[in-house]
């Protein structure tokens, strides 16, 4: 059978790979955007991993409240890199401290 | 033994597709590969017995965050080759990090499992004899309704506000002001009157 320290080591690889990728792809916002939902994914997994260990529903509500975020967050995120884009005309993070206003 | 077999299946493909996500030289194929890393995250999730969680993961995930990067990616003309330069500068102090990150998750679980903690105080325990997505929502819907309703509100931000940012008024456009079309009455509009025979037509 399956243990939890399965779906854990998982998760924490799974995050691990998420910041790893922050740091690799450091120029490109719409890298590390996804980078960031692999890390909401890692967190998902361990909240419904320890839902189904302690038996307790909560895991999962919180799980979907994660989820909710997550969605909004890239939502609000590529909305920003589209105007940003708009108006420099690159995507590169490097730049992005010359923003005003 | 079917169960581990999916369970080693799920996240060997889990750990590769995330992988290949942050490796892959196209952005497009990074979100695809996204998309496969979420579906098997999904069934790692349902082997665990989330199945509502599961499904919310393949809609929400792969029906409209996925979408949304496969939608920017392609909408916007960007020189992707130029963005890697730094690629191989970053990469061993991001290793360095990534490597005392996970020995320190990977330690904590082991300490753990070593049986360190108690975590047995259960909030709302997991009924039996009624489905996953029935006791979900009896849950949502009784003790956590007000968050869920504040989760809510939370999309409704992130709408308005991706659009508010988004929105961009051109001029020079000729658009239908409906206001001016449903304030404009028959009797101005329309004029019936008896024309004699014969006679020209004013206008």
């Amino acid at each position: 059978m399956i243990g939890i320290q399965h779906y854990l080591v998982v998760s924490a690889i799974l995050f691990a790979i998420g910041v790893f990728g922050i740091f690799l792809n450091r120029k490109n916002v719409i890298i590390i955007l996804m980078a960031i939902e692999l890390i909401l994914l890692s967190v998902n997994l361990n909240f419904v991993a320890f839902s189904a260990y302690l038996h307790d529903l909560v895991g999962q509500v919180f799980a979907m409240f994660v989820l909710t975020v997550a969605a909004g967050e890239a939502a609000i995120g590529l909305a920003i890199l589209v105007i940003y884009f708009r108006g420099r005309g690159t995507i590169a993070v490097d730049d992005i401290n010359r923003m005003k206003g | 033994m079917i169960q581990l077999i999916a369970f080693y299946l799920f996240a060997v493909m889990v750990v590769g597709s995330a992988a290949l996500t942050i490796f892959a030289r196209n952005p497009v194929h990074s979100v695809l590969w996204l998309i496969l890393a979420f579906f098997n995250a999904a069934g790692l999730m349902l082997l665990a017995g989330a199945e509502f969680i599961a499904m919310l993961l393949i809609i929400v995930y792969v029906g409209a965050v996925a979408v949304l990067f496969l939608f920017v990616v392609m909408m916007l003309d960007i020189d992707f080759a130029e963005l890697r330069s730094g690629f191989a500068r970053y990469a061993p102090l991001g290793v360095l990090l990534i490597v005392v990150l996970a020995a320190e998750m990977i330690f904590a679980v082991g300490a753990w499992s070593a049986g360190s903690l108690a975590l047995s105080q259960r909030i709302a325990p997991t009924p039996d004899e009624i489905p996953n997505i029935q006791a979900l929502g009896t849950l949502i819907y009784t003790r956590y309704l007000f968050i869920f309703e504040a989760a809510g509100l939370v999309l409704l931000v992130a709408m308005i506000g991706a659009i508010v940012l988004t929105h961009r008024a051109r001029g020079g456009v000729r658009v239908q002001n409906v206001w001016q079309q449903n304030k404009r009455r028959p009797q101005d509009a329309v004029r019936n009157i008896n024309q004699p025979v014969g006679q020209g037509v004013e206008l």
